[in-house]
Order: C-alpha cells, then structure tokens, then sequence
C-alpha cells in the first residue's frame, strides 16, 4: 500500500511552545488512520501545518507523492486533500443547501463554472449527502442557525460534497447526539468502504476511534508517543499514562 | 435568495410596473428630468457597492474611485475623437471652436460610456489585485485612501483640466432635449445593472460571494479561488460604476477633480449610505435605499437649505437605530416569510407545548 499523506519530521513553535516537535506520520491509501492525544497536545496544530494554514518551521508534507509544505491552503485543498474544523466553520448566513452547493468539487470544475447555477445533479447530490448525515430537513435552515452538532455534521457532507482524495476530520464526533454516534461511525466506513476515501481522524471518544481506525497515531505535549494497532496502543502504557497524567 | 420567495409570482408583475414607470416618469414629471435621471445612476451605485460590501463583505470606502475615472474617461473620448484634449481643456471648453454636430456628440457619447465602463474594469482589475489581499477595516482604510488620492492625482493632470475640472461636450441643440436622452441612458443602465446582479447573484458566483462574506477562511479551506472571485466581483461592481460616471458627468457638465469625479464626502459616503438604508445583503435593498435617499435629499436641499448635511446627518443615525437591517431587512422581519432563528425557535417551542 502507498502511502497518500507522508509527515516527516514535522515541527512548529508558537513563540517557546513547541506545539509540533519532529512529528512524523504515514497514512496508507484508502486507509482509515486515527490520530489521538491529550488536550492540548497538538493535533489540531498537525491538522492547520498539514492543510498549510499556518507555515511550518522544520519537516516535510508529501500528499499524493508531492512536497506540499510550502503551498498555500487553497492550491492544497484544489489537490483534494480536505479539512474539517474542530470548531464548526459553515457559511453561516447561507443555507445548509447553500453551503452543500458551493462546496462541490472545484479542482475539476473552471472559473466558467462559477457563473452557473447549481445543476440538478449537484442539487441531488447535495440533499443525498444532507440526507446521509441526517440534515435533510435542516435543507433551508440557515447554517448559522443549526446546533453545534449539526453544524458539524453539515461540514462533514460539505467535506463529502468536494469530492477529496483524503479528509482530515477533527473531532468529528464532538457535539453529536450519542445516539448518532453510531450512525455517523457506519457512515464514515461506509465512504471508505465504497469510494475508497483515505480519512485521518483525531477523536477524543476512544470507542469510536479504536472501531474506526486500523493504525493509531498518539501525540502528546507535541511529540509522537506511540502508534501501532489500536490494541497495542490502547494497551500502551505511555499512552495511558499520558492520558491520565493529563486528567 | 429569500426575496424571491417573498414576492413569489408578483415579483415579474412588479419588475414590469417599475419599468413602466421608470419610462414615463420623465414625462410625467418634466421638472424633476435632473433629479431622476440623478437617482438612477444612484441606484446603480448602491447596487454596485452592495454586490462587494453586502454580497461580499468587503466594505469599500473608495468605490467613487470608479465613478471618476468613468466621468473622465468618458469626457476624454467624447473631445478626444474630435479635438486635442489639451487645447479643449486649455480653453475651458468653451468658445465657438469646440462644436459637436449631432452624429459627434451621440458617437462620442456612446464610446465614452463603453470606455468608461471598460477603464474602470482596468482600474479596479489593478488594484483590486494588491488591495483585496486585506480585509476587514484594513480594506476599508485603504480604499478610503485610494479615493482621497484619485482626486489629487486628477488635479495634478493638467491635461485633463487639472484642479479647475474640465467640461463635458456642449450638446449640440439640434439633438434637443439632452436630458431626456440622459435619462434614458441612465434608465437602461440601472435595468442593466439589476438584471445582471440579479443573474449573478443566482449562480455559485453569488453563493461564493456570501460564503466569502461568511467566512473566507473556510471557502479558502474548500478550494475556492476566493482571491480571484473577489477581483472578478470588484471589476464588474467597477464596469458599472465606471459606466454611471459616464452618464453622470454629462448630466452635471463640469466636472470638478475632488467635488464632482472623486466626491468621496458626497457621492462616495452616499452610495454606501443608500445601500444600507435599503437593505445590504440584498438586491431590492440598494434600490429602495436609492429611491428614499433621493427623496429625503432633494426635501432636505429644498425645505431645509443651509441646515440640509445636519438633517442628512440625522437621517443616517436615524437609519443606523431604527434600521439596523435596512428598510428592507426590516420589512422582510416583520412581515416576510424569510425566517428569523428567534421566530423558528418560537414555533418549534409552541410545538412542543401540549
Ligand atoms: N495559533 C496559536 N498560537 C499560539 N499557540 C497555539 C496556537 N495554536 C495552538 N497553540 C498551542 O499549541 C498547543 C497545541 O494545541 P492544539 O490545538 O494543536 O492541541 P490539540 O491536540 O488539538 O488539543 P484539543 O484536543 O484540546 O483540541 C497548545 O499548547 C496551544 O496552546
Ligand atoms: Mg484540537
């Protein structure tokens, strides 16, 4: 398996705060790959350094094979390697229909697309996805008007509705109703299942993540403490010392 | 959009009562020629600046930049064709050596408004490059400089008439009432305008103009090319700017570097004061702002004179308490089917009551 998202070496420092320090990672094509660690241990930092929202100090990013370290975040996004945020970002003024019809593939489409109207594909295909996170009838809501939870969710079929090579979900499960949890699991194996699509996920819900991922990354106070199978890693006592020194 | 499913199937009915209006008002009401063919081209400002401060959110302080350079550039074309811009202007513009015959005039008139519209494009495509790298009041200021500085700059050209302004074409009497011709260049292009916006604003252009609005970060995050929709949206605001200009300077006849082409103090604080009066955000807002601003501006400069800018002061802080949302912001609260989250959240609670 070659790997689609290759992390070497990464750092980043907040003036003395080493939020990133020499962080290396590989995630294999088609692969679910979780990313845990204690608050504050710098995975959502891994996330922005990936994603080119902040520039790095030190590493290297490959996505696809290719250096990516030093584009910016749109020319990463365009090459479909796509983010979600642990705070919801939706278009909040616009509707969730709105925001699904916006957020379709640009890579493939040209700057004449812009200057159409959503066709009825894409209209299909954006309730499809509303429907798949449980949002269909939220479809005229404005998205700034939604909960926590289904502003999440909306951002996820936002991410689904772009069409990426690869997702990076942080917190997917934050906010979201328990009796939901189990949907929103299935449906995530469900997209990698049948289009093949390479996710790399931080959770906080052990559970969740030990049942998604077949490789777990697990950072903490900015450096990589261990990985392996979920098993192993739960089992590792670095790792649950870290967790518990930090409760 | 929400305002087409307020008007619904009244809203063509509507469209077409304000066309037949707009075309029999000069008629109807000779003596106020000036003043409506003034608040066309007033329309057309407001919904140029809203499509990129209300569609957009970028809150441009320097969009009368566009205005002037579409009021020179056209007075250039329409003597430059025919005579040396420079001895025109050297001349005042006046005397018996400057004559425009009727077929002069019209061509001049017609290219320089096309090159109006394109010269401002220009402008707007150059430095909409560098300055819509800024955001928030960091785009504002700067904008706001920019307008400032065209005007100076104007001044300092004395080709173009330098600080004492230079005259558009005397209109040839043969062609007879010229403001009736300017009106209904003025006409056509705020139809012009509307429907374009009207159109832009029902393609993924205009969803991507809200969404950079919303947040550009995002849109950034999901591969938009925010930077070029946002020099794009600029341009076309610009074209259309450029273009009034054009009519405008032929309605007011002598154009003035800092009062006239680049009024930043009047033109250029109105047309943001229009559109938020009506409505931001919206495409009716812009147009009902320009029709009430007009009306309380020509009540003021007639009833008020001398205390008129106080009673326009008034009007905006009145606007600013009573009508956060616009005229039609409020109306579309009130009485619209638009929902608020407040009224959404009432209904779902009623529900829930047994
Ligand atoms: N923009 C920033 N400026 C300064 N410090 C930052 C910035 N972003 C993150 N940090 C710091 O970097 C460290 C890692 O933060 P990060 O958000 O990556 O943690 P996290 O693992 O995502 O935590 P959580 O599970 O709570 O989301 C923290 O100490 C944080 O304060
Ligand atoms: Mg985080």
């Amino acid at each position: 398996m070659t790997a689609i998202l290759e992390v070497e070496a990464l750092t980043k420092t907040f003036g003395g705060v080493v939020a990133n320090d020499r962080i290396s990672l590989e995630v294999p094509e088609g692969t679910i790959v979780g990313l845990i660690g204690p608050n504050g241990s710098g995975k959502t930092t891994l996330f922005n350094a990936i994603t080119g929202a902040h520039p790095i100090d030190a590493g290297r990013v490959r996505f696809q094979g290719r250096e990516i370290s030093t584009l910016l975040t749109q020319a990463i996004a365009r090459r479909g390697l796509i983010r979600t945020f642990q705070q919801p970002r939706v278009y909040r003024r616009m509707t969730a229909a709105d925001n699904m019809l916006l957020s379709t593939n640009v890579r493939k489409l040209g700057l004449a697309s812009l200057f159409a109207a959503a066709g009825t594909k894409e209209r299909e295909r954006a309730l499809e996805l509303l429907d798949f996170v449980g949002l269909a009838d939220k479809r005229d809501t404005r998205a700034g008007d939604l909960s926590f939870g289904q502003q999440k969710l909306l951002e996820l079929a936002m991410a689904l509705m772009n069409d990426p090579e690869m997702l990076l979900l942080d917190e997917p499960t934050a906010g979201i109703n328990p009796t939901l949890i189990d949907r929103l699991v299935d449906r995530l194996k469900t997209v990698n299942r049948e289009r093949g699509l390479t996710l790399l996920i931080i959770e906080h819900n052990m559970p969740v993540i030990m049942g998604l991922a077949a490789h777990i990354y697990c950072l903490a106070h900015g450096r990589l403490l261990a990985e392996g199978p979920p098993q192993a890693v739960r089992s590792d006592a670095r790792v649950i010392d870290a967790y518990l020194g930090a409760a | 959009m929400p305002h087409a499913k307020i008007f619904g199937s009244s809203r063509s009915l509507l469209v077409a009562g304000l066309i037949g209006l707009g075309l029999l008002a000069p008629l109807v009401a000779p003596g106020h020629q000036s003043q409506l063919t003034e608040l066309l081209l007033f329309i057309v400002f407001a919904l140029a600046w809203d499509l990129v401060g209300g569609q957009m959110g970028y809150n441009s302080f320097g969009n009368v930049l566009f205005v002037g350079v579409g009021m020179y550039a056209s007075a250039i074309v329409q003597v430059g064709l025919f005579y040396d811009v420079g001895r025109y202007t050297e001349a005042k513009g006046g005397g018996t050596q400057f004559l425009f015959d009727v077929p002069q005039f019209l061509t001049g008139l017609g290219f320089g408004i096309l090159v109006a519209a394109i010269m401002a494009g220009l402008v707007a495509l150059l430095l909409g490059s560098l300055v819509l790298r800024m955001r928030g009041h960091y785009f504002a200021i700067c904008t706001l400089g920019l307008g400032i500085a065209a005007g100076q700059v104007a001044a300092g050209i004395p080709w173009i008439g330098g600080g004492s302004g230079m005259l558009t074409p005397n209109p040839p009497a043969a062609l007879g009432d010229v403001g009736l011709l300017l009106y209904y260049l003025a006409l056509l292009l705020a139809l012009a305008t509307f429907a374009t916006f009207t159109w832009l604003l029902s393609t993924r252009f205009g969803l991507a103009l809200n969404a950079i609005r919303d947040d550009e970060d995002k849109a950034d995050a999901m591969g938009l090319a925010t930077h070029g929709i946002k020099v794009t949206a600029w341009v076309i605001a610009a074209c259309f700017l450029g273009a009034a200009g054009a009519i405008y300077g032929n309605l007011v006849r002598f154009i003035d570097p800092t009062q006239t082409a680049f009024a930043g103090a009047t033109i250029g604080v109105w047309m943001i004061l229009m559109a938020l009066l009506g409505g931001s955000g919206t495409l009716l807002g812009p147009v009902v702002g320009a029709v009430v601003f007009q009306l309380f501006k020509e009540l003021f400069w007639t009833y008020l004179l001398g205390w008129q800018r106080v009673a326009l002061g008034v009007l905006i802080v009145a606007v600013a308490v009573f009508f956060p949302d616009g005229i039609v912001g409020f109306a579309r609260t009130r009485f619209g089917r638009g929902q608020r989250s407040e009224e959404d959240t009432a209904a779902a609670l009623k529900e829930k009551a047994p």
